[in-house]
């Protein structure tokens, strides 16, 4: 159920804290936010502002020590573990800087590896044609078709990101995270990535994404500044 | 499918986890060619023993031993279980041989040898007797006659163990000569009377008989270096045994084909009861109990429990080599797991849930275990095949021996792989490896996401 002003994700009263040695280190300190299904969100804050916490937050992969974080209404913290690993198979892609491909795997099989884990050995084998078709139409979009049989470390920086943000497409999520997907590349090859996101929101994909770059934040149609663990502006 | 396919490239990709499949592998060969070999060896020797002395044995504990035998006898060869059974004196005397030229000789040395009166077509029955023999295979039952080609045609034949006449080359077999020696043995007793005195002490003589040597036997255990088989009669009156009511020292019992051990031994033992209680107050009764009921193994358990035992002890201490395993295997687990964090992280962003990290490392330990297994299985079968071509080879090349086959009663060293054990091996080194692999993968699969994505991105 969608809620009254059509947010595919919520967030309330986030509040959360590591320990760090014997020092207790408060990374968000109530943070609000709610996303609109199709929005491009850009969170921006500076480095250690708690940006990547709370994106991870938001996917469920990590639980806030306070505050409710609600996905098309349903309150995460209420889901029970299989519920979540189902939300993170099912509902969210993830991007991250390092881009996080499995070396082991060739791009294809990287691609396909969210359909693999929402599957049993058996349901594998009757989702396999579709899912390597359905890879390679999104290695096609992104120019990778050549690509699908490579191995990660043969792969430039714009190319494994590419890759993982097939990988995060694979499942057809409603949401797509981005935890500074440029960061880790030169600048022509970060406009590179971002032009495939504002493709994609174009063609209505939610998206929320992380940056400590105001130039890049602009991309998104929508702009929240973390400052010191608290929403800003 | 992710798991299978993960854990295969985990294999392949990270050489480390060849490591832990080769200790798999070494372990497994290791503690097969052990097994294998020292169970051979056991089993051979225990069959040796048992077809030495049939399955059960009834046996006094004295040296004067019991009378009415030959009634009992009867009794058991009306029994259904009883296939045979065979009267046996045994007791000790100093043998010289006679040579031809009159020169007499030891046999190895001069202390005394262990005698067995047998008549030999029973003790055939019961024992492979007939099959030890080498000269008279197929005419075991006249192996004691007199014979005209014998340098004296009176006399009776004797059998010695074969280690008496002939020596073992270096690979452990007898070098027999075409034709036995020729020669005269003089068997010299202690005759006991029933009540235990020595029968002819007044006279201080010993009973002497001279027998000539018709054939040798090679039973495989240590008779075959001690042991002379005289003809039944002769051995009962050589000890004093055949005046009043004859005796024997012991009753060698063979059970039909399918009659279990224990239940044969028991029901020979209730007959025996009640045959001591139908002789109560008969002459020399007395003897009758100290007559004991055992199967061969408990009548040979001197020999046969160290043999066991130090099966045993082989076997434990070979097993420990699988706790090595389970260590190494632990030790490369836990170094994969410490690389393969983000990964984890990263199955867990796409929805893998802990069950499914514990099954793909526990995946990963069982490819390890089967491999290894698989390996050390194959290396065994092969090692174990050609051991005795490399013992052989070795033995040429550098003169070394496992066993130095002219003081060990062993040929061939025993090869043959029990498929049980083997099973029981693999199954064993694939549990080692998943007791190695456990508590990697539970610390994988408790891995929060964010503590291995995050430290990437601080």
């Amino acid at each position: 159920m969608m809620s009254r002003d059509n947010f595919i994700l919520e967030a309330e009263g986030i509040y959360k804290s590591y320990r760090m040695g014997t020092a207790e280190v408060r990374v968000l300190k109530g943070v609000d936010l709610a996303v609109r299904e199709g929005e491009f969100v850009a969170i921006v804050g500076a480095s250690g502002s708690g940006k990547s916490t709370l994106l991870h937050i938001l996917g469920a992969l990590d639980k806030p020590d306070k505050g409710v974080v609600k996905f098309d209404g349903r309150d995460l913290n209420r889901l029970s573990s299989s519920e979540l690993n189902r939300f993170r198979n099912k509902k969210v892609g993830f991007v991250f800087q390092f881009y996080h491909l499995l070396d082991e795997l060739n791009v294809l099989e990287n691609i396909c590896l969210p359909v693999m884990a929402g599957k049993s050995v058996v349901g594998w084998l009757g989702a396999r044609k579709w899912a390597k078709k359905r890879a390679r139409e999104l290695l096609s979009q992104l120019g990778l078709e050549q690509r699908a049989g490579h191995k990660p470390y043969q792969l430039s920086g714009g190319e494994r990101q590419r890759v993982a943000i097939n990988r995060a497409l694979m499942n057809e999520p409603e949401l797509l995270l981005a935890d500074e997907p440029t960061g880790n590349l030169d600048s022509a090859t970060g406009n590179g990535i971002l032009e495939v996101f504002e493709k994609l929101n174009r063609a209505g994909q939610t998206i929320v994404m992380v940056t400590h770059d105001e130039r890049i934040a602009h991309r998104a149609r929508r702009i929240v500044t973390l400052t010191d663990g608290k929403i800003t502006g | 499918m992710y798991k299978v396919i993960l854990a295969i490239r985990y294999l392949l990709k990270r050489k480390i986890s060849y490591f832990s499949v080769a200790a798999t592998a070494l372990c497994v060969f290791v503690v097969l060619v052990v097994i294998t070999v020292l169970s051979g060896l056991t089993s051979q020797f225990k069959d040796k023993t048992h077809l030495s002395s049939g399955d059960c044995i009834v046996s006094s504990r004295s040296l004067v031993g019991f009378p009415y035998y030959d009634e009992f006898i009867d009794i058991l060869k009306k029994e259904q279980i009883v296939a045979a059974a065979s009267p046996v004196i045994k007791s000790y005397a100093i043998v010289h041989g006679i040579t031809e030229s009159g020169l007499r000789r030891v046999f190895q040395n001069d202390y005394p040898k262990e005698i067995m009166g047998i008549e030999p077509a029973a003790h055939s029955q019961v024992t492979e007797f007939g099959r030890w023999l080498c000269y008279n295979k197929a005419n075991a039952q006249n192996v004691f006659k007199q014979s005209p080609d014998s340098l004296d045609p009176n006399l009776a034949g004797c059998v010695s163990g074969i280690g008496l006449i002939f020596e073992r080359d270096s690979q452990g077999n007898y070098e027999i000569a075409p034709e036995l020696p020729r020669l005269k043995v003089e068997v010299s007793s202690f005759a006991l009377t029933a009540k235990g005195a020595l029968a002819r002490a007044g006279a201080g003589e010993v009973n002497t008989k001279t027998f000539y040597l018709s054939d040798t036997a090679q039973s495989g255990v240590s008779g075959d270096w001690s042991r002379f088989y005289l003809p039944f009669d002769q051995a009962q009156m050589l000890c004093g045994m055949a005046t009043g009511p004859k005796r024997i020292n012991a009753i060698f019992v063979k059970f039909r084909p399918g009659i279990r051990l224990e239940a044969g031994c028991e029901k020979v033992k209730l007959l025996w009861e009640r045959f001591v209680k139908s002789k109560s107050g008969a002459s020399q009764a007395e003897l009758l109990e100290n007559v004991r009921v055992q199967s061969w193994k408990i009548y040979n358990r001197s020999v046969v429990a160290v043999a066991e035992t130090q099966q045993a002890l082989m076997i434990i201490v070979f097993g420990m080599i699988g706790i090595i395993t389970v260590f190494v295997v632990f030790v490369v687990f836990y170094m994969i797991v410490g690389h393969k964090t983000k990964d984890i992280g990263v199955l867990k962003s796409v929805g893998v849930s802990n069950g499914g990290v514990l099954m793909l490392f526990l995946g990963f330990g069982f490819l390890v275990g089967v491999l290894g297994s698989g390996a050390g299985a194959i290396a065994g079968w092969q090692f174990l095949v050609h051991i005795n071509r490399i013992e052989d080879w070795l033995f040429v090349r550098f003169g070394f021996q496992l066993w130095d086959r002219t003081i060990y009663a062993i040929g061939d060293i025993p090869n043959a792989i029990d498929l049980k054990v083997l099973a029981g091996i693999i199954l064993s080194a694939i549990a080692a490896c998943l007791a190695g692999v456990w508590i990697p993968s539970r610390q994988a699969a408790r891995l929060r996401p964010v503590e291995t994505l995050q430290v990437s991105q601080l």
